[in-house]
């Protein structure tokens, strides 16, 4: 992890995506990279990255999101400046891009410019999430979402979650659908994300990178 | 029971809604419920069902005439602005006692206002968003395993009435998720639909669904149907959730979302000293009034916690009857009622 200059999440809808691409922008601006994330998520409109921009801001870094996010406004746009990140080579740039084919037809835009970039795109994976639950709907959703970005995913990210109701059983569950997925489009796993207590508590795959995470975005109900 | 998945409000309702032997859908996107038809247009297909982007609200409500007529279980879906647009085809739905789902994801307005979560079509739901007098059942779910159930009973009640359905929820409700565990298999009420309209085959009269009633006191006649029908209805499906009402010190009314917030509030009271009760409508019309009565004593005052400028707190005081003081709080534009201001609230009303 945190070694290639652009970083690209994609996934389907919910696969939680956001969580992760804000979790892995924060570590790596603790590693003492200078970073930027960019929201590219022009499909969902409420709980995304520009919900924790103060967050992310306070870690140093730098954060680039749709012109309508948060905002009252249906028709987003995406900022110029976001150019401005693959001419500047001194930052380390994460996209964060939105759910399935849809959504990732935001990042096709630059894809020559990410192509000619040390760059890499993991492809976020929650099993249960519906639509990503069997290996063959995760292939058919990878064929998908590659189709609309224009760029092959490179690894997988298990991502398996029911957010308060999370396991590390789940993570289990996940890697064994995960392991056909990656042997029928040999696609590896990139590393396992989870929140702390959970992922903590996985004893398997021990030779796979992990992404421990914290909450960051949090429900009305939850807030004072 | 199933097992459990992670699961968008949005999504759950096309789920519910395919569950409950949808296989119709009509709609035309809007934020923050697009969700809904999205799910739709990938899973229908597999259904062997109908789903139909139509060229505007209008002629997605009308082609649930058309489907509903029929007799076949059908959905269209919106927010606010969309769901106003739909006024004229859903009070001639309700004429001509068509038995159909919708579904209002609530945005902020009024017009076009903005795309986050707001409770304020209270009225335009439960008081007749159309012309005349008609009533719809209105279900406002809380949580988005409860949206699940209430959408697969909306069609239930909507064929047993042959009436027209309502689901409500803000904006945050659709998009939020939640876990959800679906039930291996629907209760699904088989309904006598030989109204329908579905060929002769040359062996019977023709049957006739409209909404246009000429002669004023065959129309009357209608509207006193309608009316004896409404009452049923008051009658069998009024659904309330009742929660730490016995003395109390303040009530709270709050449905949807905003309860959920209240539950937490409850608990954060109590280590003040304060007891503080919730009555949830569960469905909005046919509003629960009998509870409201019931507990019209027990505490000091009312208080009515909404997304909106205040819609709810009206029935609550026409229930309430006088017998206590009602009071409002609430927040508009997508704005979301925070524990501590309404915490604030409480301890002055109770000052």
């Amino acid at each position: 992890m945190f070694n290639k200059r652009i970083t690209i999440f994609t996934g389907h809808f919910g696969s939680g995506k956001t969580e992760v691409a804000v979790n892995y922008a924060l570590q790596a601006a603790e590693t003492g990279k200078k970073t930027a994330i960019v929201d590219l998520d022009i499909v969902n409109p409420f709980f995304r990255t520009a919900d924790v921009r103060n967050r992310l801001e306070a870690g140093g870094i730098k954060v680039i999101t749709p012109v309508y996010a948060n905002t009252n406004v249906d028709v987003p746009s995406l900022p110029a400046e976001i150019n401005s990140l693959f001419e500047d080579k001194s930052y380390s740039v994460i996209l964060d891009v939105g759910g399935d084919d849809l959504g990732a037809r935001a990042v096709s835009r630059y894809r020559d410019q990410i192509a000619c970039d040390d760059y890499i795109h993991y492809f976020v994976v929650n099993t249960r999430r519906p639509m990503t639950r069997t290996p063959d709907e995760i292939i058919r959703m990878i064929l998908e979402i590659q189709d609309g970005a224009g760029l092959k995913v490179d690894m997988l990210v298990n991502n398996a979650n029911m957010l308060g109701e999370s396991t590390p059983e789940l993570l289990a569950e996940a890697s064994e659908i995960l392991a056909v997925v990656s042997s029928r489009l040999s696609i590896p796993v990139g590393f396992i994300s989870g929140m702390e207590e959970v992922l903590s508590a996985y004893e398997g795959d021990r030779g796979i990178e992990r992404l421990y995470m914290k909450k960051n975005i949090t429900l009305p109900w939850e807030q004072m | 029971m199933g097992e459990k998945i992670l699961m968008k409000g949005n999504e759950v309702i096309a789920e519910a809604a395919l569950r409950a032997g949808c296989r119709h859908y009509f709609g035309y996107p809007i934020t923050p419920q697009t969700e809904i038809a999205h799910y739709f247009a990938k899973k229908m297909p597999q259904y062997g069902g109908t789903f139909i982007q139509a060229e505007s609200e209008v002629a997605a409500m009308n082609m649930v005439y058309g489907a509903a007529s029929a007799g076949a279980r059908v959905m269209t879906s919106s927010s606010s602005p969309g769901i106003s647009l739909k006024q004229e085809a859903i009070s001639y739905a309700a004429c001509a006692e068509l038995p159909a789902v919708i579904v209002n994801i609530m945005r902020a307005g009024p017009g076009l206002g903005g795309i986050l979560a707001a409770q304020s079509d209270y009225f335009q739901a439960t008081k007749g968003g159309g012309h005349g007098d008609y009533r719809m059942v209105v279900l406002a779910p809380s949580s988005v395993q409860e949206l699940y159930e209430l959408v697969v009973d909306a069609f239930n009640i909507a064929d047993k009435y042959r009436t027209l359905c309502m689901i409500v929820g803000d904006g945050m409700l659709g998009q939020m998720m939640e876990a959800v565990e679906f039930r291996d298999k629907e209760d699904i009420y088989q309904a006598d639909k030989s109204w329908a309209v579905t060929g002769t085959g040359m062996e019977r009269d023709h049957n006739i669904i409209t909404s246009i009633y000429i002669d004023p006191e065959v129309l009357e006649k209608h509207n006193l149907k309608l009316q004896e029908k409404y009452r049923k209805i008051a009658e069998n499906e009024t659904r309330v959730e009742v929660f730490n009402c016995e003395g109390a010190d303040i009530i709270v009314a709050a449905y949807g979302t905003v309860a959920r917030i209240i539950k937490n509030v409850i608990k954060t009271a109590e280590k003040e000293g304060i007891k503080v009760g919730l009555i949830r409508p569960i469905t909005l019309w046919p509003f629960p009034t009998a509870e409201f009565e019931k507990y019209a004593d027990v505490p000091q005052a009312f208080l009515s916690v909404e997304m909106s400028a205040g819609q709810m707190v009206e029935d609550v005081r026409l229930a309430v009857n006088g017998k206590r003081p009602v009071y409002f709080h609430g927040r508009m534009g997508g704005m979301i009622p925070t524990q501590k201001e309404i915490l604030e609230k409480i301890r002055e009303i109770l000052k």
